[in-house]
């Protein structure tokens, strides 16, 4: 890591970075419409949601009057309409995944209870939203939008029922257990609907007027799976079931529910034809489910970034603050002024919770932002499709095949810069299919690795945040509810796919060539970053993904002692580290993305003129200390991966430790990785120098008298 | 009173109050370290002006309200993302220091000329609100300063209450010592009202009303005019921050009658 040499900048971190820095690096500084979202939900995270917990709404399971004030305050501050599109009342046009991730965002800074109490309603929406029928989408959005000035009219609430009691369905298999039958079907009238569905662990169904469920086929006039509406006034069981006694996220609603309800076909999610007397519903439940969760996932990463990032101003704090008021040290001492802070160990730990906290939002906001470019291309490969008969998803994967190549041509020429065929390149951007191509690709890899690193690792960062308040950090009342949130974040790592799932997805989706090519692009910048001295630890990030590569390449085609490939979907064992792996190294891009956004951005904001030097100094030595990190881990990985499996050399013994050196075993291509492995760390070298700059200029940030919420 | 009041509220930004706020010595004079940087509010007395501005202008039909605000327009922008969500008004805005060290009659003088320039403006109909004092300068004489320049002469200092009544007249509950208000009556606009807290909650944010006032507060901020206001000439000798002090006394069983009383003696000096 030759960037961070000795004449780096010496100007430190002023403050703790606000809004304008935020808005740069997540790239809403000209959004204006996000700006106030991010203010309007702020207010309601910070009162009403901080004065709940403080209150200790948290103690309860049951939903009660104290917890639906929190809806109220949804309504009344534009949260609710968020999801809203104008002609529905709402006030964003356009895509709403940058939208919806910073609200969840805010929220999750005091409480993520309350985030997922305003998402579950979206996600209940989110499949009339993706696939209903016009007429669904105007009626449910309707509903659902707070009453107007002068309207006298309760929103409805959703909730989204998929998983199962056990031993049924959970967000990954296939099988479910609710049913669909037809009751009652007169000629030329609407077909009516017997379900009977039982959900577990269902949110918002402790309030919800209507429940979009996942219910499979149990008769042959019904061709397939879907997704349908069911509504509390419908006639049968409504039966909200038992609250569940969770352990988190208290401040919303989860209940078991029992349904068994009549109603008309219309209710199923984009509709349905007849043919020869067969219900054929236009979507099962598995194209309705993919296209929710790849959006809501990302949400979902952002609260846990944002858990980690809220920690950073309770610690220090204090840290600071820790020996105030004992005989030991008067005002102006170090021992009064720095406290806990003047431990070495303290603020170095404190560094990395901090840069895992950069590195997971820079990672959460890049997908969420990718995702709404990704609605925009896919809705006109939609048109496209639509004009062109193109029907069901095997028709459209066999049509996707044809700009394959398109798409591989345009990652190469986008990267090329001022070098590339220009014509070709316009033309190829403006080419519908290869875009989605493209986007498509990368949304693939970015949704599961936000939800699976974001969380997973960010469960283990908020526990390294809570353990440094001491024994403060696992009370009801510590600053920031740390404790809380580190609970918490175990939810995020599990609701809407656990992590297992997001490491399948991901063992798939990131041998995609599409993915890999854009990924030895980006290998590319890095080293181009590294040559131009930016002092991000884009060098070691750079060794690091040309060995997670050599890696991914060397163990698809290695097989073991029974001649069978490695690299498969079933060997969980290879796949889901290299998943893990490539995780570490994503996170750490985009915090440098972001950092270098801010460099080149924040000048033409006058409010940073004096700061930003220092800002973009701590970040880039967060960059360094994350990519270091990083690093470590994939290589670690990496190494375990490909000479794990090999036996050792005749003679040896059953393990390594009698190995002597040179006498190990051999493979093809050994001397590459050797060589990448020594160069990733010599790499390393300053990424210490980085870590102590950083944890100094955390001693003399300038933090606020006291916490903002609650107030 | 058919056609509704010109409501001009005068409020511009201050540090928000949980920041740390360190005196420094800056290049032109006595600053905030950080100052850029720190978060900032809506005068918390200006933000109450606004409110009351905006109830009046809903109940008296033809009303209008602009919002006068001196202060760095890059940081006034980022405060607009909440303020612009709370009521419906139109943004003037005069580019120069909010600093709470800057001298109250350059920046009484800066608001009444910007005041002055707001095209259709109707004399007759305005009323000038702003705080009673501001968070950050707390000088108590600025809302009387643009009063003068302006030439309007019925002030109210420390309101909490306006009555219009259907004649366009109205009632005035002002703060004065010893916890009393005085009451008067006003024959009409134009007056001069510096606000104390009034009777309002902050209206919750809506944004879909802030995007609505977006569509004039960008350009509003483009043009927005620079003036100079500071201090010049005025030396300050020392700048330091209100020591906390910490007076507790222990009291182990009392009942809480007997502390209830001393606390009301107490109060009651
Ligand atoms: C508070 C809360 C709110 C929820 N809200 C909703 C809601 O609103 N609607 C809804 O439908 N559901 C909801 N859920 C359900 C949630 O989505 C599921 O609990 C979650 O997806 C995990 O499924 P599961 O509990 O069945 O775990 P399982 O599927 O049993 O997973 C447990 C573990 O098994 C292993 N595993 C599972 N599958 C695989 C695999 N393919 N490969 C390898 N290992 C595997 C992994 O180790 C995994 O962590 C909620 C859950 C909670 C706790």
């Amino acid at each position: 890591m030759s960037q961070t040499n000795s004449d780096h900048n010496t100007a430190v971190l002023s403050t703790l970075p606000g809004d304008d820095v935020r808005q740069i690096m997540w790239r809403f500084a000209d959004r204006y419409d996000l700006q106030m979202v991010v203010q309007s939900t702020r207010s309601v995270a910070r009162g009403l949601v901080a004065k709940l917990v403080a209150d200790g709404a948290r103690n309860s399971h049951e939903w009660n009057e104290q917890k639906a004030e929190m809806l109220k305050a949804f309504d009344e501050s534009g949260v609710t309409a968020v999801f809203m599109d104008p002609e529905d009342g709402g006030f964003i046009a356009g895509p709403k995944n940058m939208a919806l991730a910073l609200v969840a965002f805010e929220l999750s800074w005091v409480d993520a209870g309350a985030a997922t109490c305003s998402l579950a309603g979206n996600l209940a929406l989110a499949p009339i939203h993706e696939k209903g029928t016009d007429e669904q989408k105007h009626t449910y959005m309707s509903r659902c939008l707070p009453a107007q000035p002068g309207e006298n009219r309760k929103p409805w609430r959703g909730a989204f029922a998929l998983t199962e009691p056990l031993p049924y369905v959970g967000v990954d298999t296939g099988v479910v257990s609710g049913k669909v039958r037809v009751a009652e079907w007169k000629e030329g009238k609407e077909p009516v609907l017997q379900v009977d569905k039982r959900g577990r662990f269902i949110t918002n169904m402790g309030f919800a007027n209507f429940v979009t469920a996942v219910v499979d086929t149990a008769d042959e006039r019904i061709k397939s799976s879907c997704m349908i509406i069911l509504e509390e006034g419908d006639p049968g069981i409504y039966d909200r079931g038992s609250a569940t006694l969770k352990l988190v996220h208290q401040l919303s609603s989860t209940c078991d529910p029992i349904l068994s309800l009549k109603v008309p076909a219309n209710r199923i999610i984009g509709g349905y034809t007849i043919k020869d007397g067969v219900i054929i519903p236009n979507f099962s439940h598995g194209e309705v489910i993919e296209a929710v969760f790849r959006r809501t996932r990302v949400t979902v990463a952002l609260m846990s970034s944002a858990k980690l990032l809220s920690a950073i101003e309770p610690v220090i704090r204090y840290q600071r603050g820790r020996f105030r008021g004992g005989d030991s040290g008067a005002p102006g001492t170090p021992r009064y002024d720095l406290g806990l802070q003047q431990k070495e160990d303290a603020v170095h730990r404190l560094t990395d919770v901090w840069a895992s906290g950069e590195a997971s939002a820079s990672l959460g906001f890049a997908a969420a932002r990718l995702f709404d470019a990704l609605d925009e291309v896919e809705k006109r490969k939609n048109q496209i499709f639509e004009e062109q008969g193109i029907k069901g998803a095997r028709a459209q994967m066999k049509a996707l095949k044809v700009p394959q190549q398109g798409a591989l041509e345009y990652i190469k020429l986008l990267y090329q810069g001022g070098k590339r065929d220009q014509k070709r390149f316009e033309e190829l951007g403006k080419d519908t299919l290869v875009q989605f191509l493209v986007t498509d690709s990368l949304a693939n890899v970015l949704c599961p690795a936000c939800k699976l690193w974001n969380t997973g690792h960010g469960a283990d960062m908020m526990r390294e945040a809570v353990s440094l308040m001491g024994g403060y950090g696992i009370t009801e009342d510590c600053p920031g509810f740390l404790g809380q949130k580190w609970m918490d974040t175990q939810l995020e790592a599990t609701y809407e796919g656990p992590e297992a799932v997001q490491r399948r997805q991901l063992s798939v989706t990131m041998t995609n060539e599409l993915f890999l090519e854009q990924y030895r692009e980006w290998i590319k910048e890095m080293r181009q970053l590294a040559a131009e001295n930016t002092c991000i630890g884009a060098g070691t990030l750079a060794v690091a993904m040309e060995l997670w590569l050599w890696t991914l390449e060397h163990l698809s085609t290695a097989k073991d002692e029974n001649g069978k490939v490695l690299y498969h979907g079933q060997r969980h064992g290879v796949c889901f580290p290299l998943a893990d792996a490539l995780c570490w190294l994503l996170a750490v891009r985009y915090q440098m993305l972001d950092t270098l956004e801010l460099k080149a951005k924040g000048p033409a904001n006058p409010v940073l003129t004096e700061a930003l030097p220092g800002f973009v100094n701590f970040f880039s030595d967060l960059c360094a200390v994350q990519a270091a990190r990083a690093a470590g881990e994939a290589g670690k990985i990496c190494a375990e991966l490909v000479y794990g499996y090999h036996r050792l050399p005749e003679g040896s013994g059953t393990c390594a430790c009698s190995l002597k050196a040179g006498s190990g075993v051999s493979f093809d291509g050994k001397e590459t990785f050797v060589h990448l492995r020594n160069r990733l760390d010599e790499c390393l070298a300053g990424a210490r120098l980085a870590k102590d700059r950083a944890a100094n200029a955390v001693t003399q940030v300038m933090i606020p008298e006291a916490l903002d919420y609650p107030v | 009173m058919s056609s509704g009041f010109h409501i001009v509220v005068c409020g511009s930004l201050v540090p928000d109050p949980l920041q740390t706020l360190e005196p420094i010595a800056g290049p032109a004079g006595p600053a905030l370290k950080n100052e850029m940087m720190l978060p900032s509010v809506l005068d918390p007395w200006a933000a109450h002006a606004l409110y009351e501005a905006a109830h009046l202008a809903k109940t008296a039909a033809g009303s209008k309200v602009w919002l006068v605000s001196l202060g760095p327009k890059a940081k006034l922008q980022q405060l607009m993302m909440t303020i612009a969500q709370k009521a419906p008004f139109e943004l003037v805005v005069v580019d120069g220091s909010a600093s709470g060290f800057t001298d109250p009659f350059e920046a009484a003088a800066a608001l009444a000329s910007a005041i002055e320039k707001i095209p259709g403006l109707d004399r007759s109909r305005l009323l000038v609100f702003g705080g009673c004092a501001s968070a950050s300068r707390d000088a108590s004489v600025t809302m009387q300063m643009i009063g003068e320049q302006l030439g309007i002469a019925d002030q109210f200092l420390g309101v909490d209450e306006l009555t219009v009544q259907p004649s366009g007249a109205f009632k005035v509950l002002e703060r004065i010592e010893g916890g009393q208000y005085q009451a008067s009556e006003c024959a009409g606009a134009p007056a001069v009202l510096a606000w104390a807290t009034g009777n309002l909650p902050e209206p919750p944010n809506n944004p879909q009303v802030g995007m609505a006032n977006m569509r004039g507060i960008m350009p509003a901020l483009q043009k927005a005019q620079p003036a100079k206001v500071g201090a010049e000439g005025v030396t300050f000798a020392k700048v330091e921050l209100p020591q906390q002090k910490r007076e507790t006394r222990i009291v182990k069983d009392v009942p809480v009658e007997e502390i209830a009383k001393e606390i009301i003696t107490w109060i009651k000096g």
